[in-house]
């Protein structure tokens, strides 16, 4: 049932989006020249294109992310019935979570978390 | 000459009092000082004072008034209901209606939170710098100006730039705004105020608060402009780092709590210790209060607010991802970062500072969604002050910070989260 008000809410929330810029599309003005539709570069020519190669620096953060993120949701059932386990789960949970830190130690020191 | 007097003479400018409006001396600037005047002694300042406490007052005492609101509903909902089915409506139907109603008022909270926030925001920016603010439109304190500014947005022009990917930057404010206005679904105003009470409430925030950041990273990738595509790709490294100290730091209060229903947990901190200390879960022994400072510091992070605000950094950014959008597609981009800055508030008082929960048990005739909202409201004065007190991180010292101190001390927490509940059982 509460899922089904949340779709409710959800058409509610995409109907205003789209709405609100449908809306803007019929009463905006349109005195558009190729000028203005250029790239914004500080008043200066934009030299290249955006296509270029960008620094893989970003992309080890995200193989990080989705490591310890997926680790997070295997945490949020844990975390609940902790208190009805009692130190059985906390032990497991103490080796599940050393083994990670320890890939978050070696990614430390192999330096991927070096911002060059 | 004593060293004092020395010191003195050398300070030779005369800086500003902002209590009366005047230059004032070297020698005056001190207090015990004659010419020293007490802002209290001018009338201007007074009668603001008394304006404030007469706003506060009645505002109590209309809380006061309404009582709890899911009581006050509560005939109302059954009068209707008895109409809808005199006059023939199947009860399907009636349910519907009912949740498109609380859904419309529901999808009102981001709406309104914007005008407000953003006005707020500019009065406490100017009252910090000494400046007054928006104070035409509107009459008083300039209250309507975020209406003025929403209405100017609405009717500007919308610049595309040719270079630019049409269809994934028109779909990306779109796809920021949603989620953000998703989000308030599982989220308690209130004892028993909430649009749907979702047993996994806190997973349903961070995953579907998640979401926004794909927005964002399209909005940079869409718009071809360098600055954009660095602001995306900056702030795809910077939200998704801070989301992890985020989540760690609600893994305690979860442990503690037992349930990941969001109302579930602001209500189990009702009570007081010794009839005094109110059982929030910041004050358990240092566990809630690192959790809540983690919390504080990654939500000020993932809402791009200012010691974070790499992604946007104007001086070096120019506007980051959303250089290249203009009218309503930027109204939206506006709409969703202050509904994030709502969203973390609500949360930090629900997981915290025991939601509609009063602080003192004599304090319990105000109704709890008073409680929440004046709890809320102070936790984003807090937002608003950051923005003049921190400067701006590096954006290598931003992601250090992040990895090398927030994470660990998180995991450590877990840990210490652990010990306590060992401790208490």
């Amino acid at each position: 049932m509460s899922y089904g008000t949340i779709l409710v809410f959800f058409a509610l929330a995409a109907l205003f989006a789209g709405g609100s810029l449908l809306a803007a599309f019929f009463v905006r003005p349109r005195v558009s020249d190729p000028l203005k539709r250029t790239a914004y570069e500080c008043g200066m020519e934009a030299v290249g294109t955006t296509t270029g190669q960008t620094n893989i620096r970003f992309y080890t953060y995200a193989l990080l992310f989705v490591i310890f993120d997926v680790e997070a949701l295997y945490l949020f059932p844990w975390a609940v019935v902790v208190r009805t386990i009692g130190a059985a789960a906390l032990v497991e949970m103490a080796i599940f979570l050393g083994i990670l830190a320890a890939g978050l130690a070696y990614a430390w020191k192999m330096g991927a978390l070096q911002w060059e | 000459m004593t060293t004092e007097e020395t010191i003195l003479t050398k300070i030779s400018e005369p800086v500003f009092n902002h209590a009366n409006g005047r230059l004032l001396m070297p020698e005056e600037r001190y207090w015990p000082s004659r010419k020293w005047k007490s802002p209290w002694s001018l009338p201007a300042y007074r009668s603001g004072a008394a304006l404030l406490a007469g706003i506060l007052s009645g505002a109590v005492l209309a809380a006061w008034l309404i009582g709890e609101i899911p009581l006050r509903l509560a005939p109302l909902y059954s009068l209707a209901e008895q109409y809808a089915l005199s006059y023939g409506v199947p009860l399907f139907l009636f349910h519907l209606a009912w949740t498109v109603i609380k859904a419309a008022l529901l999808l009102a909270v981001p709406l309104v939170n914007a005008l407000f926030a953003v006005w707020w925001e500019r009065k406490v920016s100017a009252h910090i710098q000494s400046r007054l603010g928006p104070m035409y439109v509107g009459r008083f304190q300039g209250c309507l100006q975020t209406v003025a500014d929403g209405l100017k947005l609405f009717l500007k022009e919308d610049i595309v730039p040719d270079c630019a990917d049409k269809l994934v930057h028109l779909l990306a404010p779109v796809v920021v705004v949603i989620p953000a206005i998703l989000v308030f679904a599982p989220v308690p105003f209130g004892r028993e105020l909430i649009y749907a009470d979702l047993d996994i409430g806190t997973v349903y925030v961070f995953a579907v608060g998640g979401v926004s950041v794909m927005g964002i990273i399209m909005a940079g990738w869409a718009s071809g402009n360098k600055f954009s595509l660095l602001g995306g790709l900056r702030s795809a490294a910077q939200l998704v780092s801070y989301e992890l100290p985020r989540t760690f730091a609600v893994i305690p209060i979860i442990m503690l709590a037992g349930t990941l229903n969001i109302s579930a947990i602001a209500g189990l901190q009702a009570g007081y210790w010794g009839g005094i200390l109110p059982r929030w879960f910041i004050f358990y022994p240092v566990v809630g209060q690192v959790a809540f400072i983690v919390f504080l510091i990654a939500s000020v992070a993932e809402t791009n607010r200012v010691p974070f605000d790499i992604p946007e950094a104007e001086s070096e950014l120019v506007a980051g991802f959303n250089t290249e959008y203009s009218g309503m597609k930027f109204a939206l981009f506006f709409l969703s970062e202050f509904a994030y800055v709502l969203l973390s508030c609500l949360l930090m008082a629900a997981f915290f500072f025991g939601g509609g929960e009063p602080p003192l048990p004599f304090l319990g005739f105000l109704p709890s969604w008073a409680w929440f909202l004046a709890k809320t409201l102070t936790l984003m004065f807090c937002f608003l002050w950051f923005r003049w007190t921190f400067p701006r991180f590096r954006v290598d010292r931003l992601m250090d910070f992040n990895w090398k101190f927030l994470l660990p001390v998180s995991l450590l927490n877990i840990a210490a989260a652990g010990l306590l509940i060992w401790l208490i059982s």
